[in-house]
């Protein structure tokens, strides 16, 4: 039986960079990735923007190049899935047949998308395969219906607006965006979307909507199965401590199907960001530097024009604090609850993102009043 | 293809071989050398492939961007010869090109 010293369940972000960075702590021991996609581990941002406008090709996509894996003696399986975990025994059974044993294991297991049962014909986009096909599908439809006004459906909206579709964006909740942004945010970027000749439709309005394309974008379920079956504790995601263990000493969870402790309360997040710093801060602890993990979330989404720049976690927020216009491109949202900043929000504003990621990262922030102040230079607070 | 000198906080240099039509960043990330995150794959999101570039370069790699300036005016330890190194390209007139990196880049 084959035997890696550190094992990853899953190839995004996560599993490259937890590899990266091993090896940049002269890591000597063997690594493996199993991953179930083909090919290479790739970027998955590019998959909802610039891979569709058709700015950038398939070669500009991996993470990493073949030669990295080689250089770096990172073993990676393409199109294989790990099927089953025997902690006893510290082995994972794969797609392939093969058992393999570890020394440490990391679930990098990702998330899967929420579909919507009986819709036949409606696409998705996860994968490099999906986008292959939206990227087809846009060459020739001449409308589309977006189900979910998330960051994946606006994203879509946007290109498939600025390559030339009549766009329906059809969304259940009141408003876009409920779980990613605040309110007056989800307004500024509707209006935008709107002014691009998209149409958006909100809560439980009855219409028929006819369009030659179905993008179904309505949020994803964590790939939890595996550590389940295994016997850990899921609830959201893959639950781990502080340093991102499981209960089991030998296995990690990071990433998109990891649900991890923070000040206020259990949060599971899916953004390159969370993956890559808890790919690092395992990597510490196997290199033995272990430390809590403690990063200031931050997130970024490109809608045409627009660049939304997110730090922090507005979840829990009761006041919102605009600093710019919100009638123009340019504006960002401090949300408070009470006197507590929990998270900026910038459009098209990088030096106030810039600025707050460095504010949330100390114990106190920025009060409202100097929030609602434009004299105040951020950097100076 | 040209070849790009990358020396860490700590002096320790790595010179690699970098495509044209990569960029600073990229060549730095494909060859896993230490100092550049580069988190935001190249969008210019994040800046955590901030370099600084020799002084014999500067005028070859150009000059920044409007975002790559805001966004460096609030990097840690940005200097004149600051770059976001995923906005710097790779063209045969960078063969030679030295830069260094900051202390960390977060």
């Amino acid at each position: 039986m084959r035997h890696a010293d550190v094992l990853s369940a899953g190839g995004g972000q996560a599993a490259v960079q937890l590899a990266a960075s091993l090896r940049q702590g002269r890591f000597a021991g063997s690594i493996m990735i199993i991953n179930d996609e083909p090919g290479l581990p790739c970027q998955r941002p590019p998959l909802s923007k610039a891979y569709l406008l058709g700015q950038i090709d398939e070669a500009a996509l991996p993470l990493r190049p073949e030669s990295f894996f080689a250089a770096q003696s990172i073993e990676l399986l393409a199109s294989t899935r790990v099927t089953a975990i025997d902690r006893a025994a510290q082995r994972v059974a794969l797609s392939s047949g093969e058992s393999i044993g570890y020394g440490h294991l990391a679930l990098a297991t990702g998330a899967r998308n929420r579909e919507i049962p009986g819709m036949a014909g409606a696409l998705g986009l996860r994968t490099l395969a999906d986008a292959r096909v939206l990227r087809d599908a846009l060459g020739t439809a001449r409308s589309v219906a977006i189900i979910g006004a998330g960051f994946i459906g606006l994203e879509f909206a946007a290109v498939a607006a600025a390559r030339g579709l009549a766009v329906t964006v059809i969304e259940a909740a009141p408003r876009a965006l409920l779980r990613g942004v605040s309110a007056p945010m989800a307004e500024a970027l509707v209006a935008r979307h709107r002014a691009w000749g998209s149409r958006l439709l909100f809560g439980s309005a009855a219409e028929t909507v006819m369009a030659d394309l179905v993008l179904v974008a309505i949020g994803v379920i964590p790939n939890t199965e595996l550590a389940e079956a295994a016997g850990l504790a899921c609830a959201n995601g893959i639950v781990v401590d502080a340093t991102l263990l499981t209960a089991d000493p030998a296995i990690s969870a990071m990433g998109d199907c990891a649900s991890f402790p923070t000040g206020s309360g259990r949060v599971r997040l899916e953004s390159v960001q969370n993956a890559a710093d808890h790919a690092r801060c395992i990597a510490e602890r196997l290199l033995g530097r272990p430390a809590p993990y403690a990063k200031v979330p931050w997130f970024w989404s490109d809608q045409g024009a627009l660049k939304l720049q997110i730090a922090g976690l507005a979840t829990g927020h009761d006041q919102t604090v605009i600093r710019g216009d919100a009638d123009s491109d340019a504006l960002s949202v401090f949300c408070f609850a009470g006197d507590r900043l929990l998270a900026v929000e910038s459009l098209n504003r990088p030096a106030e993102h810039m600025a707050a990621r460095a504010l949330l990262a100390r114990p106190h922030g920025l009060t409202p009043a100097q929030a609602a102040d434009p004299g105040i230079d951020l950097r100076s607070v | 293809m040209p070849s790009i000198t990358y020396i860490e906080h700590n002096g320790t240099k790595h010179t690699v071989d970098v495509p044209v039509g990569s960029s600073v960043m990229r060549g730095a990330v494909d060859n896993n050398i230490p100092g550049i995150d580069a988190d935001c794959g190249g969008e210019c999101a994040c800046a955590t492939c901030h370099v600084h570039v020799d002084a014999a370069w500067l005028a070859a790699t150009g000059a920044r961007t409007a975002q790559e300036e805001t966004m460096l005016s609030f990097a840690n330890g940005t200097e004149d010869d600051s770059r976001l190194s995923c906005q710097i390209d790779v063209t045969p007139a960078l063969d030679g090109l030295i830069v260094r990196m900051p202390a960390g880049q977060h």
